[in-house]
């Protein structure tokens, strides 16, 4: 029972930033431009983050200056693919480069530590929050698992709920899915096609911006040199599991989350039948199933139409 | 990466890569100064790093050579209109079947198990980017997300190979047995010294040479051959291909085999070549260089050819530098890198528009 609770809960703190960088990916993709950058604003973020929350000794402070990171990297892919018309896959893999190249960099230069920054210290962090009931929690395993966990993971929870309603009920969520599906439409009804989708970077590069700064301020509590190690396409990779839709995705976010909990459990341990798995592959699990859904052998997953498509106004 | 018919050629096929080489550089150099170092003098120390002393030259040639082959994997599916960001996963396959090849058979004669482990490269880096060809031909998966999975799964697959099943007996390092001497492809410095031609002990090889007629094979397939137009002609229009009776899911597959075969003939340089072992993670980012390399080359071999020398150039030189400042990592060689591909792929129009706007200003005044 004990180890159900555990993977569960190390589920639920793996999730949280694949979740949040996935509705990132969800404002971006649908409002049609690729974001292969996931990687790269959370990067940024992560590193923003860690420096910002050592000086101020605030993981507030931090959380705002990853928020602050990941938008402007956003903005960066916004002007690139949306002001220049460029390509927009080559846009996000430069980025990533460039992101994965220069944080170790400034990180060497500014405290002399390596590519890493200092190890952020409790105050800094963000820790479990002490709830009223915390005794209670003590003794259970299976509360402590859906209540010992930091503000940002709860903050990803309600995140999902209101990112599902923006899209689906909201003014803006209309535009946006028009924008993404249909630009010269939308353009001719009136909507500011280039407007929207700056709009869309801007909220998906906060998005990343809190996910960055998760796996410094409730991880790590230090940036490392490329810490967020495929997590951005791992998130891309669940928005197309879950078909560009929140929930499908996050629930492709827990399955990988999940496999990476029960990799390190399942170690060395003789299964039935199959014996021991090496982790390699189950670490591989989530890009073979992201391979074989978008081949269509799990149902289509169909992209927004506009998706990488430069907008080029009509005259 | 269209060419405005209001700027003359010169100008699209120098003009435009040099300027976007100058802003990368600049921006770079901006990052040099902010971390308080002299970005002029650390340039200084690049280039007579890369080029200043005979055994810069050839590091900085044994680089160039693998970036040859990425860069023309990379334009060998941007003649196609595919974006193949496989190829680092795709070399480090083919790095597989170089390895299994060398432990079986490198008791056999050089001209033996040196062509043997060339065709495993071909085969097992044309096989990596096969599938994702396959599911993008016949089943619509995009081609970009597929590769970069293939790119994880290819990583995840060889550290357990390496760890569990080639490791060295009785070593702790993922790292295979050195391959005996017959597998290796000699050294330039072997190769001229009986000739009474003295070249200082670099890793430059045999490959080089091998690299340069791989150019001139790809200039005279893609422009001078029935295959080369029909691929072009994919590449340009599939809509009009597949009209004109061109059976494009057949080339979109056969495209994919040559680029990711290309690919992985980096690693016999590296490999046959320098290492003559396998080590985990040796492709260490050579395939995404291929794609800045492809993209400032314009896909042409003499384009890739002075653009995988410049790279050669960042990464001997950028390790120089790394011993003299030591503030500056070979990861500022990442973030040039970054920029270059930032540049020249995708911000084409950031100078584009404004040149041809005053080209066309300049014509009319004549």
């Amino acid at each position: 029972m004990d180890m159900i609770f555990s993977v569960l809960d190390a589920t639920l703190r793996v999730s949280t930033p694949l979740v949040l960088a996935a509705l990132a990916g969800l404002f971006s993709e649908r409002s049609g431009v690729v974001d292969l950058a996931l990687e790269g604003k959370m990067l940024a973020a992560a590193f923003a983050a860690a420096c910002v929350a050592y000086i101020a000794q605030s993981p507030w402070v931090g959380l705002g200056a990853g928020i602050a990171a990941g938008m402007a990297v956003a903005m960066l892919h916004g002007v690139v693919s949306i002001t220049y018309n460029g390509n927009q896959l080559i846009s996000g893999v430069a980025i990533n480069m460039m992101v994965s190249g220069v944080t170790p960099v400034l990180a060497l230069a500014w405290f002399q530590q390596g590519g890493r920054t200092p190890t952020l210290s409790d105050e800094a962090r963000f820790t479990a929050i002490d709830l009223p009931f915390a005794d209670a929690i003590a003794h259970s395993p299976a509360l402590k698992t859906f209540f010992g966990h930091n503000i940002l993971v709860y903050l990803a929870l309600l995140l999902i709920f209101v990112v599902s309603w923006v899209v689906y009920k909201s003014r803006f969520g209309l535009r946006l899915r028009a924008v993404g599906e249909n630009p010269h439409a939308a353009d001719a009804a009136g909507i500011s096609v280039k407007g929207v989708r700056y709009m869309a970077q801007a909220i998906g590069g906060a998005l990343c911006g809190v996910a960055g700064a998760y796996l410094v301020l409730a991880q790590t509590g230090a940036f490392i040199q490329d810490m967020t190690a495929g997590k951005g396409y791992l998130a891309l990779a669940a928005l197309i599991f879950g078909k560009w839709r929140p929930w499908s995705a996050v629930l492709g976010c827990l399955i990988f989350a999940f496999t990476d909990a029960i990799q390190i459990r399942l170690q060395g341990v003789e299964l039935p039948l199959i014996g021991s798995i090496p982790d390699a592959f189950i670490q591989a699990l989530p890009y073979v199933l992201t391979v074989v859904l978008l081949a269509g052998f799990m149902g289509r997953a169909v992209a927004p139409k506009a998706i990488g498509v430069p907008f080029v106004k009509s005259r | 990466m269209s060419q405005p018919a209001n700027m003359p050629r010169w100008a699209s096929l120098w003009l435009m890569p040099l300027l976007n080489l100058f802003a990368a550089l600049f921006v770079s150099g901006l990052v040099i100064a902010l971390i308080g170092e002299d970005p002029v003098e650390c340039l200084k120390l690049m280039i007579n790093g890369a080029f200043g002393y005979p055994e810069g030259i050839g590091y900085t040639l044994f680089y160039t050579t693998s970036f040859i082959f990425t860069g023309l994997a990379v334009a060998a599916a941007f003649h196609a209109g595919l974006f193949n960001i496989g190829g680092e996963g795709q070399m480090y396959l083919a790095g597989l079947g170089v390895t299994l090849v060398c432990l079986q058979f490198d008791y056999l004669p050089a001209y033996v198990v040196i062509p043997l482990a060339m065709l495993a490269a071909i085969l097992f880096g044309g096989a990596w980017a096969l599938v994702p060809g396959y599911l993008q031909a016949k089943r619509g998966s995009h081609i970009v997300v597929t590769t970069i999975m293939f790119n994880f799964i290819a990583s995840s697959l060889m550290t357990w190979l390496l760890v569990d099943k080639l490791r060295m007996e009785g070593s702790q390092t993922p790292a295979t047995r050195e391959f005996a001497q017959n597998a290796w492809v000699p050294m330039l410095h072997e190769l001229f010294a009986p000739l009474g031609v003295e070249l200082p002990n670099t890793p430059l090889n045999a490959s080089f040479f091998l690299a340069l007629m791989a150019l001139v094979l790809f200039y005279l397939v893609v422009w001078h051959s029935p295959k080369g137009f029909v691929t072009r002609t994919v590449g340009l229009n599939e809509k009009a291909a597949r009209y004109a009776g061109i059976p494009v899911d057949k080339v979109i597959i056969a495209v994919m085999c040559v680029s990711g075969a290309l690919a992985g003939l980096a690693a016999i340089n590296e490999l046959l070549g320098s290492t003559h072992r396998m080590n985990m993670g040796f492709t260490n980012g050579i395939g995404f260089v291929g794609i800045a390399v492809a993209l400032m080359g314009r896909n042409h071999p003499v384009g890739i050819l002075l653009s995988a020398l410049l790279f050669g150039a960042l990464t001997q030189g950028g390790l120089d530098l790394s011993f003299e400042k030591p503030a500056i990592t070979r990861e500022m060689i990442i973030f040039t890198q970054g920029l270059i591909i930032l540049f020249c792929g995708a911000l084409e129009n950031l100078f584009q528009t404004p040149l041809s706007a005053a080209f066309k200003r300049m014509l009319k005044n004549q």
